[in-house]
């Protein structure tokens, strides 16, 4: 029998290669996805395949929910939508109790499908339309207004209607981070939400209920979030001296890191991200001083995405070939790219084989399937020689990959949920042509070629 | 193709190298050590090919692209003139 063929290679030997963090770079492998084989997935289901923890995603939703407890203990959470709208995994947070936060018309159909009471649906977004809004108001949805222009529609709709819409006024602010996100909402400092708030009172066509901010994405400093609480703790006890209103509800939007590493940080994510627990610390702390909040108890709403489900997903992709570049690299060919990875573009994504490899490693470049040279999953990195027809996990890639996804040049793959006793459950089918022309209507005259 | 630094190079089999010219020292994998010998030997690129195809589970293709790009890292290490 032959001997097994691994790639020649050599290095030099240098002294002392720790990296001071102390994490390992050795390319540890996974072979199974909550005890399911990676194989036996990629064999039933095909390659690429993208696959959900239930297990994970229930378990990072209930930490969330009783660490902030612990800290203050009136936490509603609202699920993202746009973070992953699959409707299986929209369920799996409506069953633990999250309300729905959708920032378009069409994720607000796609939780009313779902079966949510539009009282539990929280409308963000800066660009609702009228028949949308008139949608939401007539079934009773919680409205964030992001401008005036949407307040005065929200107005003229709730006349037409005889409705009292239950509304929120979104706010923005500077909370010590960069960048300071300005565009959703009214400006806390120059009294700009304050005024939306006199505006929108004295027109008495609607209910104010809450008070929202969106401070930022993938927010590394917890503490900011003690001053975006602190800034709208303050804004509703000014709101109720001044106004005689008391909002029933804090809602701090999303933005908390999961544990990708972001392309520009030479800190592992595990380490540059704040946990959980930072961010409820945080949060607390701003709560417990307010006594806006010490007199109301107003419910706390988080609307955390990427924190929760990023770690939940996985992607599993096959070697289609390899090359050497003149760079001296070696690239592989994935079958998944940034069209079913689009966090590629953000994140150095981890990437692991499925099997343990002898021998030494080269710096390997990943490369998507597309034809489009911005198509790298992962810039040069120590790993073993792999063969055409391996498989790598790509992890994490929960967050943002389902709905920011591109159809370009590929169907999309299928995606499965291996549920909480280790069941692998499909949840959305690999497509066809059929999915991908199905909109299109060809004149006739263009039918004969 | 310029092989006199490879002659000069101590080799042990388990794949460590010390090169007693620059004193600096290498770790190279089971197929870069035997394609190390080979060279040392006087062998072409064509010969090498063939000796892993005959000895190893892979086809000839895939072998030469592997050691094209092999001996650019022994180039970039000064080990090979091509």
């Amino acid at each position: 029998m032959k001997k097994e063929y691994i790639a020649p290679n050599i290095e030099r030997n240098y002294a002392g290669n720790l990296n001071k963090y102390g994490a390992k770079s050795v390319v540890r492998h996974i072979d199974n996805i909550d005890g399911v084989p990676v194989k036996e997935l990629l064999g039933k289901y095909g390659s690429p395949l993208i696959v959900f923890s239930e297990n994970t995603l229930r378990k990072r939703y209930r930490r969330l929910q009783d660490t902030m407890n612990m800290h203050y203990p009136h936490l509603q959470q609202a699920w993202s939508y746009k973070t992953n709208y699959l409707g299986a995994i929209c369920s799996i947070y409506h069953q633990e109790g999250a309300w729905a936060e959708v920032v378009s018309g069409m994720e607000y159909d796609m939780a009313r499908a779902l079966g949510m009471p539009a009282s539990q649906i929280i409308f963000n977004g800066p660009g609702k339309r009228e028949h949308e809004l008139q949608k939401a108001i007539t079934e009773g949805a919680k409205l964030h207004i992001d401008h005036l222009d949407e307040l005065y529609l929200i107005e003229k709709i709730a006349k037409k209607e005889e409705e009292t819409p239950q509304v929120a006024i979104r706010v923005n602010m500077e909370t010590g981070i960069h960048p300071a996100w300005s565009r959703f909402g009214f400006n806390y400092e120059n009294g700009e939400a304050f005024r939306a708030i006199q505006r929108l009172l004295s027109g008495a066509t609607m209910n104010l209920i809450g008070l929202h901010t969106h401070i930022g994405t993938f927010i590394l400093d917890a503490r900011a979030y003690y001053y975006a609480a602190k800034a709208l703790l303050d804004l509703a006890q000014k709101v109720y001296e001044e106004l005689g209103i008391a909002v029933e509800y804090i809602d701090l939007g999303g933005g908390f890191a999961s544990q990708n590493t972001l392309l520009g940080s030479y800190t592992p994510g595990e380490f540059a991200s704040p946990s959980l627990e930072q961010y409820a610390a945080a949060i607390g702390e701003a709560f417990n001083e307010s006594p806006f909040a010490a007199q109301h108890k107003p419910m706390l709403i988080l609307e955390t995405g990427r924190a929760l489900i990023d770690e939940a997903g996985s992607t599993l992709s096959t070697v289609l070939g390899k090359k050497n570049l003149p760079t001296g690299e070696r690239a592989v060919i994935l079958d998944a790219g940034v069209n079913t990875t689009i966090t590629a573009w953000w994140y150095k994504l981890k990437v692991s084989p499925t099997r343990a490899f002898p021998g030494a490693y080269q710096n390997t470049v990943f490369y998507g399937p597309l034809c489009m040279n911005i198509d790298v999953i992962r810039a040069a990195v120590p790993f073993p020689d792999l063969h055409t027809g391996e498989a790598v996990v790509l992890s994490p890639t929960g967050a943002y990959n389902n709905t920011q996804w591109m159809q370009f040049i590929e169907y999309r793959p299928a995606i499965v949920l291996i549920s909480e006793s280790g069941n692998p459950e499909l949840i959305r089918q690999r497509e066809n042509l059929e999915d991908v022309i199905v909109r299109e209507q060809i004149p006739n005259r263009l039918k004969d070629f | 193709m310029n092989t006199e630094r490879i002659k000069n190079l101590a080799m042990n089999d388990n794949g460590f190298i010390f090169d007693p010219s620059s004193g600096y020292s290498y770790s190279a994998n089971e197929l870069g050590i035997y394609i190390l010998r080979l060279l040392n030997e006087g062998q072409s690129k064509e010969a090498i090919i063939a000796a892993i195809a005959t000895e190893y589970e892979a086809t000839p293709d895939n072998i030469s692209s592997d050691i094209d790009h092999y001996f650019l890292m022994l180039e970039s290490l000064d080990l090979l003139e091509l």
